[in-house]
């Protein structure tokens, strides 16, 4: 159990960690966050001041340079009672990494103790922090989706079971599992840029997996969703990748009378 | 064997684009994958579990007392009547083994099959030597004969199909033609048959050493490794000092997950526990029994951040596990150990200089530290592999100051906001998919390069905040 000790956020209000590929590939992913959160009647601010979590650099092996972009997400956090964020490794970052990165530095570690337990992915968050696992939404027809989780979100985070939970909880959805779901996409950060070819050979089978399925897929992390699409879309294809938020957030203005 | 590591990259890409190859792999793993699953489920999730966390401290126990568990393996095997000698490199165990042979007037030696003999390049040793050795586990034979390397810590021909054993078989061995694997496994019993009955020495590596009887054990599925210890005069076994455990029930507990993780089987088909040689009232076995204790760098990594790589218990299942694996195979790895065990264990024997890709050779996913059967956390390991690649300047100058001017960029509010909008600029503006310069074309071979969006969610938050009051 990932979540262990962390506290209960029920009444505390909520900054969104939108993460620099969020915020500059998908802010609206964002947006849809914080429409949900709001709807579950949560206080939502954004701290002006947040970047990146380090994660780059630090999978690259850059750990003085992460460190130092780790102590900008250390500050711009440092009021915030409960962080959320739409996407799962980055969270992983926060609470696994963070700790390694600053554990011979007496100043920061309070604040990373203190961060790691308030710092949620986004649907864990609603299921495993709020204890809510039905959103009360509808579709107007039967539907299948499958997820694609990311590594993060499968080994690192509750997502797993979170992102499943909600969607079986709406009217009219089925969930269906794809093919090799639990395979990396090929994306990794750095890997995808020094070992391309490699990358593109693991990405190729995903995209393969999911042209195959004939459900649509949902993904709960913007970095897998950026390397999918990508690929989807240099293949010419019309299928994308739709992140969880985006799609409940949609949903939930199409059926607001029913709530 | 040579180390070819540091060319990693370009022997992935010649994989890459070979089919036969990738078809192979895929279908291997995926069923050495799909079969521990099984063998874990069978024993219901949770007791699977249970086998690994059990076996996972049995490992960690021996790391923390491994000094004195060796001195007690060496006392215990020794009053039981077996040889120990110690070796502190390759050149030093060759010598030893070439030694005993010499000694006993060994002409021809059989071997089982063994990583860590190809670790220390003793079949060379023994040819050059004048020595005739054959290997008899199946696919190590096959690879003799083709002179190839294993590609797969358990299953060493796995890249191999069907046809390809059966084109070399024909050709090396004068094998009539046959489509049946059971043939053509049959044949290859026959030649290895005799060998067995003629030889002087039987070598053999030993997957467990059990300190507190002193016995050594050989876990195998063909059945060569009886043959290699006991029908010959002489059997000498090479281990590396990690495969010591403490006690016969640590081994119970390590030698299932070890089958379970390897092979999806229960248990070995043969497993040998070897306490000495032959005595009085036994009616076959060697006449000595020689155990080579082998560091070969072990000793170093033990005293590092990496000892945690000496719990390996060589089961190959983060290959089956790996996606990277998956599409290569093990020879682009570069030396004895491939996948993602091997790109821990590589540059820590052979230096970090000399397989500097390996740390990168993994897009970190984890499936690696899941399926491990002693929960070795290797992506942990290859996250501190690649900080030491840039603690220690191995790392390579334009990713040096792309980090460097990342970091400028990040931890400043203003020059991430204005990073923003300058990438939402330029990727408006210009074909960026074709103009991409190194090492970023690579990445716009696969995908779209992503659109920057125009507006950045900051800018959108302050209209929201506007417009909410």
């Amino acid at each position: 159990m990932h979540l262990s000790e962390h506290e209960s956020p029920k009444g505390k209000k909520v900054s969104l960690f939108i993460t620099c590929m969020g915020d500059m590939l998908y802010p609206e992913t964002g947006m849809s966050v914080v429409e949900i959160l709001e709807h579950l009647d949560m206080e939502v601010d954004f701290p002006a001041e947040q970047t990146c979590c380090g994660q780059p650099a630090y999978n690259a092996g850059y750990w003085k340079e992460a460190k130092k972009v780790a102590e900008t997400f250390l500050d711009a956090f440092e009021e915030s009672s409960v962080i959320v964020t739409p996407s799962g490794s980055c969270a992983a970052m926060v609470r696994e990494i963070y700790p390694k990165l600053f554990k011979d530095d007496p100043k920061n570690l309070p604040r990373v103790e203190r961060i790691k337990r308030i710092t949620w992915e986004f649907t864990e968050f609603i299921v495993e922090g709020l204890g809510i696992e039905n959103l009360n939404l509808r579709l107007p027809k039967h539907t299948v989706f499958a997820f694609h989780d990311s590594c993060h979100s499968l080994r690192h985070t509750e997502s797993k079971s979170a992102s499943r939970t909600l969607m079986a909880n709406i009217e009219n959805a089925e969930v269906v599992e794809l093919e090799s779901a639990e395979t990396c996409c090929g994306f990794g950060g750095v890997f995808s840029v020094k070992m391309a070819d490699l990358s593109g050979a693991m990405l190729k089978d995903k995209l393969d997996s999911i042209l195959a399925c004939p459900a649509k897929v949902l993904c709960g992390d913007i970095s897998c969703m950026a390397h999918i699409n990508g690929g989807l879309a240099l293949r010419n294809s019309d299928v994308r990748m739709q992140h969880l938020a985006d799609f409940l957030a949609g949903s939930l203005k199409n059926n607001e009378n029913s709530i | 064997m040579k180390i070819q590591s540091n060319h990693f990259g370009q022997e992935a890409a010649i994989n890459l684009k070979d089919e036969a190859l990738a078809f192979a792999v895929k279908k291997a793993t995926r069923k050495a994958f799909d079969g521990r699953l099984q063998a874990m489920a069978e024993i219901s999730t949770e007791h699977g579990e249970q086998i690994r966390m059990q076996a996972a401290s049995a490992k960690r126990r021996v790391l923390e007392n491994l000094p004195a568990l060796l001195e007690l393996a060496e006392q215990r095997m020794t009053e039981n009547g077996m040889q120990v000698l110690w070796a502190k490199d390759e050149s030093e165990a060759c010598e030893l083994v070439l030694e005993i042979a010499k000694d006993h007037q060994a002409g021809q030696i059989v071997k089982g099959k063994s990583m860590l003999t190809e670790e220390i390049g003793l079949n060379d040793a023994l040819q050059k030597a004048g020595v005739s050795v054959l290997e008899t586990d199946l696919g190590e034979y096959i690879l003799q004969l083709n002179h190839e390397y294993p590609s797969h810590i358990v299953t060493p021909v796995l890249h191999k199909t069907k046809e390809s054993i059966r084109d070399l078989f024909i050709k090396e061995t004068g094998m009539p033609f046959t489509n049946d694997a059971g043939q053509i496994a049959g044949h290859a019993r026959k030649l290895l048959r005799n060998a067995f009955l003629t030889a002087d020495m039987g070598i053999t590596g030993g997957n467990f050493i059990v300190a507190e009887t002193g016995t050594l054990c050989l876990a195998t599925n063909e059945g060569n490794g009886r043959m290699v210890t006991s029908l010959p005069r002489i059997h000498v076994a090479l281990v590396g000092i990690e495969k010591i455990v403490a006690t016969m029930e640590d081994f119970a507990t390590l030698t299932q997950a070890l089958s379970r993780s390897a092979t999806g089987q229960k248990i070995t088909v043969y497993t040998n526990m070897i306490n000495g040689p032959r005595r009085p009232e036994d009616q076959d076995g060697p006449e000595k029994v020689f155990v080579i204790f082998v560091d070969n760098g072990r000793s170093k990594i033990y005293a590092s951040k990496y000892a945690e790589a000496l719990a390996c218990i060589r089961c190959g299942a983060c290959l089956n596990a790996c996606p990277v694996y998956h599409q290569i195979g093990g020879h682009p790895y570069g030396w004895v150990y491939p996948g993602p065990i091997g790109s821990i264990i590589t540059p820590l024997m052979k230096g970090l200089e000399n397989a500097s890709p390996l740390p990168y050779a993994s897009s970190l996913c984890g499936a690696c530290k899941v399926a491990c059967p002693v929960d070795i956390d290797i992506p942990r390991m290859l996250l501190e592999l690649r900080n030491d690649l840039v603690e220690t300047k191995l790392s390579a100058p334009m990713m040096n100051f792309m980090m460097k001017a990342w970091m400028i960029v990040m931890a400043s509010k203003l020059g991430y906001s204005l990073s923003g909008k300058a990438a939402a600029w330029f990727t408006n503006l210009f074909p960026i998919q074709k103009i991409l310069p190194p090492p970023f074309n690579g990445w716009a071979k696969y995908r779209q390069f992503p659109q920057f969006s125009n507006r950045s969610f900051h800018s959108m938050w302050k209209e929201k905040a506007k417009k909410d009051g």
